[in-house]
């Protein structure tokens, strides 16, 4: 076969690089999808390269979205079902029951941390502010969609009222209910969310579901709407809210339950 | 650069002594580069969205899934028998035993209840958040070299010269089809009629649809392009078309490996590896060249 006149070893050399190269792919599709597996582990450091992009997902849809672009919102004629419940549907604390078995009259929703004046806001005290209701479809980070109408108390008026101190950066959510156990005892569900979507017109303390009083299985007393993203972003069983600049101390210090998991921080995709 | 070497039988008498006439200049650094991109991109997509898929197993059709009620159009899931456990896929309500690759599969003795067998998904072990992970890493460098391949394909030419459709594309191709049946290829530097079809159905229908039903099952993006889910159908049709897609985008891959096989894989390889393409010697009898670029 005649050869290239042009630089004859560069082409080649370049040539046999990538044939190799390619094999190699082709060699990693052949043995098998755990070629990648001891590589991919939460703080392996393939997995936190990859994970760069979720930075730049969170920033372009920042950019696109920015602070006030709605959700859509549906029709009575779409709600065809009852709200799919997903994670804890039932809490097994002692805490939790003891409140459940009183229908909630000693709950409080504490408001604390980086605030001016913390909170400890009743079920009736809540109920009694300016209310929202919207019927939005929840998105499951598994895949499912579900459409209900949620009614609550939007997290800004709260936020007013306890007056957030200019140094916080982020709402971070404590819940009721064990999601997991660990050597150092139980795990309650916590996460958080940044203000500019904890200010959000669609971000409520949701008390109301489908016109009835919310159930226990999607979190009763109160859960949170954060209509922009998954539904993982969205607990259940509230108990506090604490105003922070950082959640490098909570948890696994990625922001949440899931995300010290491996997912996302930013659940908007 | 372009240029280069290429090819036209001219029977000048400066072309006359080189023997390496039929030897040509075909695909561009940015095609060959932005290629293996794909590839790559591709190849990681289809294996994290996989392992995605197999979160939830089921498409469905509209805005959302019925649970209270049936709007499931696929489905692939494991059921106890009186034999032992069965992986099965549903299709439109038609049911298909698919023990072993689809719904119920691993190594004899440790079987386990997943929608996509180990070997086919990034992990090979459950993990969703990390399967997204390198999912919208890629969806990144796929959406970009995308981009990168049109502004460049514009600027050199690629997409007027090599892929834009012409009417004698129409007139060929029922004699394309005809000579791709019998495996009869002709080495020119012009794609034929079938090809022309195929890439260009891929770049501008499969891969921008792929994007788009993926933006549109995000909830944000929804607030900023709500109209999108209105148009496909709802979000939970947009995830069966983004599904729908990946099974095109297969059968394409497919019949691209058939096809380069059969047209000679060395030659192929070559031209979106190094750009050099053999092109078939023009012909002496009466038989003219497949057509002049």
């Amino acid at each position: 076969m005649p050869k290239l006149q042009i630089s004859p070893n560069l082409q080649i050399n370049r040539r046999k690089f990538l044939t190799s190269a390619s094999l190699g792919l082709s060699g990693i599709m052949l043995s098998g999808c755990d070629a990648f597996d001891s590589q991919l582990g939460v703080g392996d450091g393939l997995r936190s390269f990859l994970e760069g992009a979720n930075g730049l997902t969170w920033r372009a849809q920042r950019l696109l979205a920015g602070s006030d672009a709605l959700a859509p919102e549906f029709t009575e004629a779409d709600i065809r079902q009852a709200q799919r419940p997903n994670g804890v549907t039932a809490p097994d604390d002692d805490v939790y029951k003891g409140l459940l078995a009183n229908d909630f009259a000693d709950w409080r929703l504490e408001v604390s941390g980086l605030v001016e004046k913390p909170l400890s806001l009743s079920r009736e005290q809540l109920q009694n502010m300016p209310s929202r209701t919207q019927i939005t479809r929840l998105d499951c980070v598994e895949g499912w969609s579900c459409i209900a109408k949620w009614t609550g108390t939007p997290l800004s008026l709260v936020l007013d009222q306890a007056v957030v101190k200019p140094q916080a950066r982020y709402v971070m959510f404590h819940c009721l209910d064990t999601i997991d156990r660990s050597l150092s005892g139980d795990i309650k569900y916590y996460g958080s969310i940044d203000l500019i979507d904890a200010r959000h017109p669609q971000t409520i303390l949701a008390y109301g579901l489908n016109g009835k009083p919310l159930p226990v299985e999607n979190g009763a007393p109160l859960r949170v709407r954060v209509e922009r993203q998954l539904g993982y972003k969205m607990p259940k069983y509230l108990t506090k809210i604490e105003l922070v600049d950082g959640f490098a101390t909570v948890g696994g210090g990625r922001g949440g339950y899931w995300e010290d998991n491996g997912y996302d921080w930013y659940g908007g995709i | 650069m372009e240029s280069v070497a290429r090819s036209q039988p001219t029977a000048g008498a400066d072309t006359a002594p080189s023997k390496d006439e039929t030897l040509i200049y075909r695909q561009s650094r940015w095609t060959r580069l932005t290629h293996w991109l794909w590839a790559i991109s591709l190849f990681f997509m289809l294996l994290s969205g996989l392992q995605i898929f197999n979160a939830r197993p089921q498409l469905y059709i509209g805005k959302e899934s019925g649970f209270d009620y049936n709007n499931t159009v696929f489905a692939i899931g494991a059921e106890n028998t009186a034999t032992g456990p069965r992986g099965y896929t549903e299709i439109l309500g038609k049911r298909f035993d698919t023990t072993g690759v689809l719904g119920w599969s691993g190594p004899p003795g440790q079987e386990t209840s997943r929608a996509f067998p180990s070997w086919a998904t990034i992990p090979s072990y459950y993990d969703l958040g990390t399967a997204r992970v390198v999912h919208f890493f890629f969806a990144w460098i796929l959406s970009t070299t995308l981009i990168v391949w049109l502004i460049a394909s514009l600027i050199n030419g690629h997409l007027r010269r090599d892929l834009a459709p012409r009417i004698t594309d129409l007139k060929r191709l029922p004699r394309d089809i005809v000579d791709h049946a019998k495996l009869k290829f002709h080495h020119t530097r012009e794609y034929n009629t079938l090809q022309k079809m195929a890439y260009g159905g891929v770049l501008f229908v499969l891969l921008p649809l792929m994007i788009i039903t993926g933006l549109a099952m995000s909830p944000s993006m929804n607030s900023v392009l709500p109209f999108l889910n209105d148009l496909l159908g709802g979000r939970q049709t947009a995830r069966t078309i983004h599904f729908i897609v990946m099974v095109l985008l297969i059968a394409f891959f497919v019949i691209h490996m058939l096809m380069i096989f059969a047209a000679g894989p060395i030659n192929e390889l070559r031209s979106i590896i190094t750009g050099w393409y053999r092109t078939d010697p023009p012909a002496h009898d009466s038989q003219s060249p497949e057509r002049s670029a």
